[in-house]
C-alpha cells in the first residue's frame, strides 16, 4: 500500500477540482451544534425522566388544590355539626364519614390540609430566609465570625424541640403562631448550614475571584455568584424542610400542644381518630393516610431533585 | 533595582503568610521584589506551591500583603480606601487558571463579559450589548455565543471568554495566573497569540505566571524564578536561557522536554532529589539547600542576598559567584 | 501493509467503535480506532482532550460506565482473547493481572484511608495468591523499585503523607506489582511539575527495560513522548489520523494535525520567533461529527473533497500511515512546515 491506488473510491469518483485548496472554514471551526441548555433546562429534563418523583408533584399539587376546593365541594362548614348524623361510616353523603360530634370528615381533612400547609409554608418560608441570610454572612465572612455564629446554632439545636414549644407556650399561649414558630426557631439551623458550607466552598471558586478583582462588592457576590450557585442544595433541603414541618405540627397536635379545637389540622384530626381507633376507625384511616401520602411525596419529590439539580450528576 | 519613570508596579520586599490555625504559618511569599515596565511581559515560573499564584493575587489587591508593599502606578495597592479601590481595579485585571472554575456556570457569556461594564458602569443598554459583542469579536468568538452559558464551551474558548471579561474595562495591567496550563498544547498557542496581539495593541503589560518554561520563553520579556515562597533568579528572557546562574533553574530548565527523539535521547538532565519541603517550616538559609548539589556550609544557615551578579541579572545564591 | 508478528503481538483493536447516549444524542466518541502494541514496546497515543485517546484507553480495561457507554463494534484482542466479548467478573482477573493503569490525578487514584503499602498488597494477594508475608515483602520492594527511600517506612504511611510525584510512583508501583503484560499510562505526568514530571518518565522507561512491560502512553503534548515512545498513534476526533513510528512522526509527518501539534509549542532549545502558529478553533463535537475529514474546519490546507468524504489510508512506509487526502496523487504538492526551517 505504498502508492496511491484508485481513481474510484466506495463509489465516489474523484475529480480534480476535489482537489481545488479552499484552506480552514473560520466560521466552523467555533461552532457549537448542541442546543443550549440552562441549568434549570437541564435539572427539568432529568426530572421528567424520573417518573416517580413527577408522580409525587402531581400527588403534591391534587393535595394543594383540595385543600382548597375540597371543602366547597360539601355543603358543610368544618364546624357545622349534624346531630343527626354522629360517627356515621363513609357514604356517598359523607364520603369520608364523620366524627363524634357529626362533623363531615371530608372538609375537616381538606380544610386541615390547609391548616398544616399553611403551617408549613409559613415556617419553611421563615427558615430559608433566616438560613440563606445567616449560613450565607457566616460562610461569607469567616474566620471568627463564623465560629461564633455556628456555635449560636449548636446551642440552639442542644434544646429539644418540645422544650421550645413547652416554653414558647407558657409565654404566647396555644394557637398556629405558637407553632409556627416553635418550628421555625429548630429548623432553620439546618438550611443555615448547608448555605455556609456551599457558600465555603463558592467562595474560593475563581470565577468569585474573578468578580472580586473586577471590583464587585459584597452584596452583588452573594446575590449574583453565590446564591444562584448555591440554589440546588438550597432547594433540595427546602422540599425535605416541607414535610418536617407538617409531620412537627402534626405530631405536637397529636400530644395535645397543637392548635386548639374547632380548628382542623391533620394532626388534630389524627389525634381525635385514633381516640376512636377500635369502634370507627375509618376515623384515623383518612387523616393519617393524607399525612402519609403527603410526606412521601415530599421525600420521594426531594430524591429526585437531588438527583436532578446535583451538580456532580451532571454529565 | 532601578526603577525608571517607565515603571508601572513594583513589589518591595513582599510578603504573604497565612495563619492555618494551631499557630502554625505558611509563608507562601517570603519577601520578594521586583519590577516590571510599562508594555512589558515578566514572566513568574516555579513549581506548584511555590508561592507564585499568591504573588499575583496580592498584586491586583485579593489578598492583603502581610508585609512589604506593592506599588502600582505610583498608588500604594494596600493602602486604598474603597473608592480608590475601585479605581485601581478598572487598571489592574487578571485571568485565571482553570477554565471550568473562572467562569460564573449560571451567568451567560453576555452577563459575565458585562459585569466589569455594570460595577464600573460604563455603558448601558445597547452601548453595552455592543461591546459585548465586539470584545467577543476581539477574542476570536462570534455574536451567536454571547446567550449561550459557560458548559457549552470548550476548555480554549472558555479561557478567551475570561480575557474578553477582563478586557472589558479596559486595563492597564493583567496578571495572566498559569491561563494556559489546563489547556491542551494545539490551543494555548491559540490563547499566547491572542495575548500578545492585544499587548500590541492595547500597550497591555502582563505579569505572565507559568510553570510552563518553554511558552513562558517565548512570551516574557523578563523571568523570574520562584522557590518555596522566595526569588532565587530574575533575568532578561534570552540570558535566564542562556546562562542559568542558580542551580534551580538549571535544574528547571533540564527538565522541559524537547519534541525531538534525538535530542531528547542524547540529552542529559539534572534530576533534583526528593521534593519542595513544606512552606509551613521551611528551612532556614537558603530554601534550596536541600535539594541542592553545590551546598555549602553557609547554604544551611544565611540566606543568600539576591543580588545583581550579570547585566540585570539578579540571583540569590551564595555559590554563584 | 507491516505484518504482524504474531509472536510479538500483544494487544491488537480492531475497528473499535464506542459510543455515549446522553440527552442531546448519540455522542460518538471513538469511531473505528485500530493499532497494535507488541510486547514489551511503548505506544503513544496522543491528541487534544475530547478526541478519544482516554475512552479508547477506558474501553480496552472496560472501565467506561455501561451504560450511557457502549462498544458498538469492534473487537479488542489481548494475548489472543478478545476482552470486548468478556463479562465484568471475567475482567477482574485481567485488570491489576494482566493489564495495568495508572492516571491523571495522583491525588484521587489512591484509596485515602488504607496504608500504601497495603494497597499494593491487596492485588498481590488477590491475584498471585500471595501469603501476608510474602506480599509485604514484594510491596516494599516495589517502592524501592519506583524510586522511594525508605520503602519499609513509606509503606506503613497513608497517601496523604505523600507528595504529588510521591503518589504516582506509588500508583505505578501497584501497577506493575503483579508483572502485567500491559501497563496504560493515562496522562501520568500532566498533573506534576515539569522537574517531577522528568523523573517520571525517567522511572517509566527504567521500569520498562527492567521488567519488559509493554507501555500505553497516553498524552496531549508531544513533547513528553519523544524520549519514551517507539510507536506514535496521532488521534483527533475519534479517529487515528497518523500513526508511524516516533521518529516518523517527529521527523517526517504527513498529517496537517501532527504538523500542527509540533508547531504550535515554541521549543526551548530554538531561539524565539514572532509568532506562534496555532491550530485555530475547536474540535468537532462527536454529537455530530463532520461527514469528511474531522480537521477540515480548522486546516490550512483543507480541499472541497476534506468536507465531503473521510480520507482512506495511505501507507507512507510498512509501519506509517496517514488518513489525509494531500497524499493522494491529484492533491496539489504541499511541503510541510516543518521542513522549512524547524519549528517556528
Amino acid at each position: 500500500m505504498s502508492e496511491v491506488k484508485t481513481e474510484q473510491v466506495e463509489g465516489l469518483k474523484l475529480t480534480e477540482d476535489m482537489f481545488q485548496r479552499i484552506g480552514k472554514d473560520e466560521k466552523d471551526y467555533d461552532k457549537i451544534v448542541r442546543p443550549s441548555l440552562t441549568y434549570w433546562a437541564d435539572a427539568w429534563r432529568r426530572l421528567k425522566e424520573n417518573k416517580l418523583a413527577i408522580m409525587s408533584l402531581i400527588i403534591l399539587i391534587v393535595v394543594v388544590v383540595m385543600a382548597f376546593i375540597g371543602p366547597l365541594m360539601r355543603p358543610w362548614a368544618y364546624d357545622d355539626q349534624d346531630f343527626t348524623a354522629i360517627n356515621k361510616a363513609p357514604d356517598s353523603v359523607h364520603w369520608f364519614g364523620t366524627d363524634d360530634l357529626g362533623r363531615d370528615i371530608f372538609v375537616r381533612c381538606w380544610d386541615g390540609a390547609k391548616i398544616s400547609l399553611f403551617v408549613a409554608l409559613i415556617s419553611t418560608i421563615i427558615n430559608v430566609t433566616i438560613g440563606v441570610v445567616y449560613g450565607g454572612i457566616s460562610g461569607y465572612v469567616g474566620g471568627r465570625t463564623d465560629l461564633i455564629m455556628m456555635r449560636i446554632i449548636e446551642i440552639i439545636y442542644s434544646i429539644p424541640v418540645l422544650l421550645w414549644v413547652i416554653l414558647l407556650m407558657v409565654v404566647l399561649g396555644q394557637g398556629l403562631g405558637t407553632i409556627i414558630l416553635a418550628i421555625s426557631i429548630t429548623g432553620w439551623g439546618g438550611m443555615a448550614r448547608i448555605v455556609r458550607g456551599q457558600v465555603l466552598q463558592l467562595k474560593q471558586m475563581e470565577f468569585v475571584l474573578a468578580a472580586q478583582t473586577l471590583g464587585a462588592d459584597t452584596s452583588r457576590i452573594i446575590l449574583k455568584h453565590l446564591i444562584p450557585n448555591a440554589m440546588g442544595p438550597i432547594i433540595i433541603n427546602l422540599t425535605f424542610q416541607v414535610p418536617g414541618a407538617i409531620f412537627t405540627e402534626a405530631m405536637l397536635s397529636y400530644i395535645g400542644l397543637g392548635i386548639p379545637e374547632p380548628t382542623a389540622s391533620w394532626g388534630t384530626l389524627a389525634e381525635k381518630g385514633t381516640k376512636m381507633l377500635l369502634i370507627h376507625p375509618y376515623q384515623l384511616l383518612y387523616p393519617a393516610l393524607l399525612i402519609s401520602i403527603t410526606m412521601l411525596a415530599f421525600n420521594i419529590l426531594g430524591d429526585g431533585l437531588r438527583d436532578s439539580l446535583d451538580p456532580r450528576l451532571r454529565q | 533595582m532601578a526603577e525608571d519613570k517607565n515603571t508601572l508596579l513594583v513589589a518591595r520586599d513582599l510578603k504573604k503568610y497565612f495563619d492555618i490555625g494551631r499557630g502554625q504559618v505558611v509563608k507562601a511569599v517570603d519577601g520578594i521584589s521586583f519590577s516590571i515596565k510599562e508594555g512589558e511581559t515578566l514572566g513568574l515560573v516555579g513549581e506548584s506551591g511555590c508561592g507564585k499564584s499568591t504573588v499575583g493575587r496580592t498584586i491586583v489587591g485579593l489578598y492583603d500583603a502581610t508585609d512589604g508593599e506593592v506599588i502600582f502606578d505610583g498608588m500604594n495597592v494596600g493602602e486604598l480606601d474603597k473608592k480608590e479601590k475601585k479605581h485601581f481595579t478598572r487598571k489592574a485585571q487578571m485571568i485565571f487558571q482553570d477554565p471550568y472554575a473562572s467562569l460564573n456556570p449560571r451567568m451567560t457569556i453576555t452577563d459575565i463579559i458585562g459585569e466589569g461594564i455594570d460595577i464600573h458602569e460604563l455603558y448601558e443598554g445597547k452601548e453595552r450589548q455592543k461591546r459585548i459583542y465586539d470584545l467577543l469579536e476581539v477574542v476570536g468568538l462570534s455574536r451567536e455565543h454571547a446567550s449561550r452559558f459557560p458548559h457549552e464551551f470548550s476548555g480554549g474558548q472558555r479561557q478567551r471568554i475570561g480575557i474578553a471579561r477582563a478586557l472589558a474595562i479596559e486595563p492597564r495591567f493583567i496578571v495572566c495566573d498559569e491561563p494556559i496550563s489546563a489547556l491542551d498544547v494545539s490551543i494555548q498557542a491559540q490563547v499566547v497569540n491572542l495575548l500578545e496581539d492585544l499587548q500590541d495593541d492595547l500597550g497591555l503589560t502582563y505579569l505572565f505566571i507559568a510553570h510552563d518554561l518553554s511558552m513562558v520563553k517565548h512570551i516574557s520579556d523578563r523571568i523570574a524564578v520562584m522557590y518555596l515562597g522566595a526569588m532565587v533568579e530574575l533575568a532578561d528572557s534570552h540570558d535566564l536561557y542562556e546562562q542559568p546562574l542558580h542551580p534551580y533553574t538549571q535544574a528547571l530548565l533540564s527538565a522541559v522536554p524537547i519534541p525531538d527523539p534525538d535530542i531528547e535521547k542524547s540529552r542529559q538532565r539534572i534530576i533534583l532529589e526528593g521534593d519542595v519541603p513544606s512552606p509551613i517550616n521551611p528551612p532556614p538559609g537558603c530554601k534550596f539547600q536541600g535539594r541542592c548539589k553545590y551546598v555549602q556550609p553557609i547554604c544551611r544557615e544565611v540566606a543568600p542576598e539576591f543580588k545583581e551578579k550579570g547585566k540585570n541579572h539578579f540571583v540569590a545564591c551564595h555559590v554563584v559567584k | 501493509m507491516e505484518k504482524l508478528n504474531k509472536d510479538k503481538l500483544l494487544l491488537e483493536v480492531k475497528d473499535l467503535h464506542v459510543s455515549f447516549d446522553t440527552y442531546a444524542g448519540e455522542v460518538k466518541a471513538v469511531r473505528g480506532v485500530n493499532f497494535h502494541v507488541n510486547r514489551g514496546e511503548t505506544l503513544a497515543i496522543v491528541g487534544e482532550s475530547g478526541c478519544g485517546k482516554s475512552v479508547t484507553a477506558q474501553t480496552i480495561m472496560q472501565l467506561i460506565p455501561m451504560p450511557p457507554g457502549k462498544i458498538k463494534k469492534g473487537s479488542i484482542i489481548f494475548d489472543g482473547n478478545d476482552l470486548a466479548k468478556y463479562s465484568d467478573k471475567k475482567m477482574e482477573s485481567v485488570r491489576g493481572k494482566e493489564i495495568s493503569m495508572v492516571f491523571q490525578d495522583p491525588m484521587t487514584s489512591l484509596n485515602p484511608t488504607m496504608k500504601v503499602g497495603k494497597q499494593i498488597m491487596e492485588g498481590l494477594i488477590k491475584h498471585q495468591k500471595m501469603s501476608k508475608e510474602e506480599a509485604k515483602k514484594r510491596a516494599v520492594e516495589m517502592l524501592k523499585l519506583v524510586g522511594l527511600p525508605t520503602p519499609e517506612k513509606r509503606a506503613e504511611q497513608y497517601p496523604h503523607e505523600f507528595s504529588g510525584g510521591m503518589r504516582q510512583r506509588a500508583m505505578i508501583a501497584i501497577a506493575l506489582a503483579c508483572n502485567p503484560k500491559l501497563l496504560i499510562a493515562d496522562e501520568p505526568t500532566t498533573a506534576l511539575d515539569v522537574t517531577i514530571q522528568a523523573q517520571i518518565i525517567e522511572l517509566m522507561k527504567d521500569l520498562q527495560i527492567k521488567l519488559d512491560t509493554a507501555i500505553i502512553l497516553i498524552t496531549h503534548d508531544l513533547g513528553v513522548v519523544a524520549k519514551i515512545s517507539d510507536r506514535i498513534a496521532v488521534m483527533y476526533a475519534g479517529v487515528i489520523v497518523e500513526s508511524g513510528t516516533s521518529n516518523e512522526i517527529f521527523y517526517k509527518p504527513k498529517h496537517p494535525y501532527t504538523w500542527g501539534l509540533l508547531k504550535s509549542v515554541p521549543r526551548l532549545d530554538l531561539e524565539r520567533k514572532e509568532r506562534l502558529l496555532p491550530i485555530y478553533g475547536t474540535p468537532p463535537d462527536l454529537f455530530s461529527p463532520p461527514a469528511g475529514c474531522p480537521f477540515a474546519a480548522r486546516c490550512d490546507y483543507a480541499m472541497k473533497i476534506c468536507k465531503e468524504k473521510y480520507p482512506q489510508k495511505f501507507g507512507i512506509t510498512d509501519t506509517h500511515h496517514v488518513h489525509c487526502w494531500l497524499q493522494h496523487e491529484m492533491a496539489p504538492e504541499v511541503k510541510h512546515p516543518l521542513a522549512e526551517g524547524g519549528t517556528n
